[in-house]
């Protein structure tokens, strides 16, 4: 597997797509909060537009996020949403309802699908099967280990995804649960005022030294991880491997922050690319990551080295 | 409304054709109850694939056997096979789910499609019944899936009236609705806390309800222009503050109760007209961990309250008995879920939970001998002579009596039935017959009555 690995990573705006373009990025992933879930800020049809103009302009991609879980009301305007994201060519979509299948062949035919089920993209006979249904790419679950990812890149008929770096949804729930604790409390708050800004966070009684970002927003409430996955160390392994496209999740991360991110890890692949063989990871990209690092939240490997019960 | 009447059907119950209720039945004691109280339907986890990795399960010999109790009463069995899979748990799924298909399973409740797909096409007997594992909202996902061949989808608990009824009027097939239990309160599926707490897998069987715990609920209270890293802070004094743990800003007081996800229990007793007017075909009760007493007691509330809006419905009315008897059995305060209105800061519990319920299954009558009057009860959990217990049964067989003369097997007098399974025989008011159930409320009686060890 020589072709080199696609660094995908999010944007808040336009000025930090720029921005992350130059520091290395080949693709982002954007959309609105309507659509799409869980983004690190807003870019309606216009943004978008203009976000793939520069992106092509300068040999990158845009993918967007239409994944959240659908309404009826949501479906009124999809195919609308759908048809002007192929007018716009995009690169691809990224969906977890069906919906989007049936909607994409009807109104969209042509546009690449990227399956992406959150914490329920789990194996590869599935991936597979959303790739008979149209799909090009699956976005592994985070909650995958190595073993398990490594060992699934030869069974897939699509591209795979892998996050590598930042923080993981681990909660969503319709429901207001700050706004309605709030109110339970006799102190009610404007629910405008409880979103991804805010710098809500969560600590479980039994484990003070976590801390789990939760916010609201129009898809409801979501609470986030309290480490950020960093797999830069062994990311080789994952290059090895073959996986297509390595994400780093910008949300609730500065601008600056991000920058670094994506400048560590496209060292790290650059270097792979030119020469696997004498490729070595280099200590130096993990410090400057960390030099930046919010000291309240762990850099960790995720789910990568953990064997889980059931 | 104590009744003497002897039950009708024995082995044998008039049948609704529509709409089904499904009932939870976390082991073969459970299905037997669940069908034998009128539920149309039963749902159970086998060994493998299930998301109850700490209940009970069946095998395959207990399944076959559960079926063909369920024949006789004219009910089916479906298997929840409900995990998201993982490569390592496909191997030995086409046989797993052939030998389902081979004791007479009727469904298969299903959430990935790897399982979708090897179930279609290695058990074309089984239907494939979508699990609301998959969260679904949309009509158009709805008859996605009704074009791979699936007869029925489980909708996510988030649906409201409103969109079943759209749902309804854009797709001709089966909708399932949870109506009763307890609820994952975030969409099912989407919630990996077990996993990040306990390194338990929430999507294979391993939730430990993480929800359902404490939490403090803080503010970030650096700015972004404040910012720094723990190392600069580290080298400079004024800086220090911006360590770990300085800047977070409680927003709870003292004597506030904790943050919790934990959503109240779903009832929709009181809504049966609605649900069935709006077409739901098969009502769900939540609950393969539930007791005998509380599967028996829902059902046979849901049963009455079903058969007696298709009876007349014109003249339906609610009867405050059934919901009295649900409540004997609840241990959660009760809602409507999203079928009204999202749901709020009254549907939440965010105060210590009463994990007792507040009536004991006390014992279940094996037999009774008319001549007599004195029915063999087996002891379930602890009782003795002038106490008040309850007797109840399918097709609304219901009374009260105090517990008079206890006596064992030989005939010799008890002063309390103590032991575990024990038989115990005992004068009844009125007729009783096997499967009926006696309970006692546990909240008003003498603290000294020990609870047996039993697992009901």
């Amino acid at each position: 597997m020589n072709t080199k690995p696609e660094l995908l990573v999010t944007a808040s705006s336009l000025e930090e797509l720029y921005r992350l373009a130059e520091a290395g990025a080949d693709a982002f992933l954007i959309g609105e909060e309507r659509y799409g879930m869980r983004l690190s800020g807003e870019f309606k049809v216009e943004d978008i537009a203009q976000a793939v103009n520069y992106a092509h302009e300068h040999g990158k991609r845009i993918y967007v996020a239409v994944n959240n879980l659908m309404t009826n009301e949501l479906l009124e305007d999809l195919p609308e949403y759908i048809k002007q994201l192929t007018t716009l060519q995009v690169d691809g979509i990224e969906f977890g309802d069906p919906a989007i299948v049936a909607l994409a062949r009807e109104h969209a035919p042509g546009i690449a699908l990227h399956w992406n089920a959150e914490m329920t993209s789990t194996n590869a006979v599935t991936a597979n099967y959303w790739g008979r249904k149209g799909a090009t790419r699956a976005v592994l679950a985070r909650e995958l280990n190595m073993d398990e990812i490594t060992g699934m890149i030869g069974k897939l008929e699509v591209e795979a995804q892998v996050q590598v770096h930042g923080m993981t949804n681990i909660y969503h729930s319709k429901r207001r649960l700050v706004g309605s604790y709030m109110q339970h409390q006799g102190r009610p708050v404007d629910g405008n005022d409880l979103g991804l800004q805010r710098g809500l966070f969560l600590i479980e009684a039994e484990r003070r030294d976590e801390t789990f970002p939760i916010y609201e927003d129009t898809n409801g409430t979501h609470i986030m991880s309290s480490e950020d996955v960093c797999i830069l160390e062994d990311l080789h392994l994952l290059m090895e491997a073959g996986v297509q496209s390595f994400k780093i999740e910008g949300i609730l991360k500065s601008i600056t922050y991000n920058e670094t991110a994506v400048r560590m890890f496209r060292q790290a692949i650059d270097q792979y690319a030119q020469d696997p063989e004498q490729y070595e990871f280099d200590e130096s990209w993990m410090d400057e990551i960390r030099r930046i690092q919010d000291p309240e939240r762990e850099l960790s490997f995720g789910f990568f080295y953990k064997e889980q019960v059931f | 409304m104590s009744t003497t009447e002897k039950p009708k059907y024995y082995g044998k119950r008039h049948r609704l054709a529509k709409p089904e209720l499904l009932a939870p039945a976390g082991n073969l004691e459970k299905l037997k109850f669940a069908i034998h109280y009128g539920a149309d339907a039963v749902y159970i986890g086998g060994q493998k694939y299930g998301l109850r990795s700490n209940a009970d399960n069946f095998s395959f010999e207990e399944m076959r056997e559960g079926v063909e109790f369920a024949n006789r009463y004219g009910a089916k069995v479906f298997v929840a096979t409900n995990i998201y899979a993982h490569d390592e748990d496909i191997a030995g799924l086409e046989e797993y789910l052939c030998k389902l298909e081979e004791v007479g399973i009727s469904a298969v409740i299903v959430a990935d499609p790897a399982i979708i797909e090897t179930a279609l096409r290695c058990a074309p007997g089984l239907e494939v019944h979508l699990s609301t594992q998959q969260s679904t909202l949309n009509w158009q996902a709805v008859k996605f899936w009704k074009e791979e061949g699936l007869p029925r989808v489980v909708l996510g608990r988030e649906t409201s009236f409103a969109e079943i009824a759209e749902i309804k009027k854009h797709v001709d097939v089966e909708i399932e609705a949870f109506i009763h239990g307890a609820m994952c309160s975030s969409f099912s599926g989407r919630c990996v806390l077990s996993n990040h707490f306990t390194d338990r897998d929430s999507n294979r069987g391993g939730c430990c309800q993480s929800c359902r715990w404490k939490y403090d609920l803080f503010e970030d209270a650096r700015s972004e222009q404040e910012w720094v890293s723990e190392e600069d802070a580290a080298d400079q004094q004024m800086l220090q503050s911006f360590s770990l743990g300085v800047n977070q800003k409680p927003l709870y007081e003292e004597q506030d109760s904790a943050f919790s996800m934990g959503s109240k229990d779903l009832c929709m007793l009181e809504h049966i007209p609605d649900l069935i007017e709006v077409g739901v075909d098969s009502f769900k009760i939540e609950g393969r961990m539930k007791s005998i007493h509380y599967v028996a007691t829902v059902v046979n509330a849901y049963r009455q309250a079903i058969d007696s809006y298709m009876a007349d419905p014109e003249n339906y009315v609610l009867k405050p008995e059934w919901l009295e008897d649900i409540n004997k059995a609840a241990n959660r305060p009760l809602n409507t879920g999203f079928f009204y209105d999202t749901p709020d800061h009254e549907d939440h519990i965010y105060e210590a939970e009463e994990k007792a319920v507040p009536y004991d299954f006390a014992g279940l009558v094996l037999d009774y001998d008319e001549a007599t009057g004195i029915a063999t009860v087996q002891q379930r959990n602890h009782f003795k002579p002038g106490q008040e217990i309850e007797f109840f049964g399918p097709n609304q067989m219901f009374f009260k009596q105090t517990v008079g003369q206890l006596w064992d097997e030989n005939g010799n007098e008890l002063d309390a039935a103590r032991h575990p399974l024990q038989k115990v025989k005992m004068k009844v008011d009125h007729p009783v017959r096997y499967f009926d159930m006696m309970r006692k409320n546990n909240t008003k009686q003498s603290k000294s009555a020990v609870k047996t060890a039993v697992t009901v």
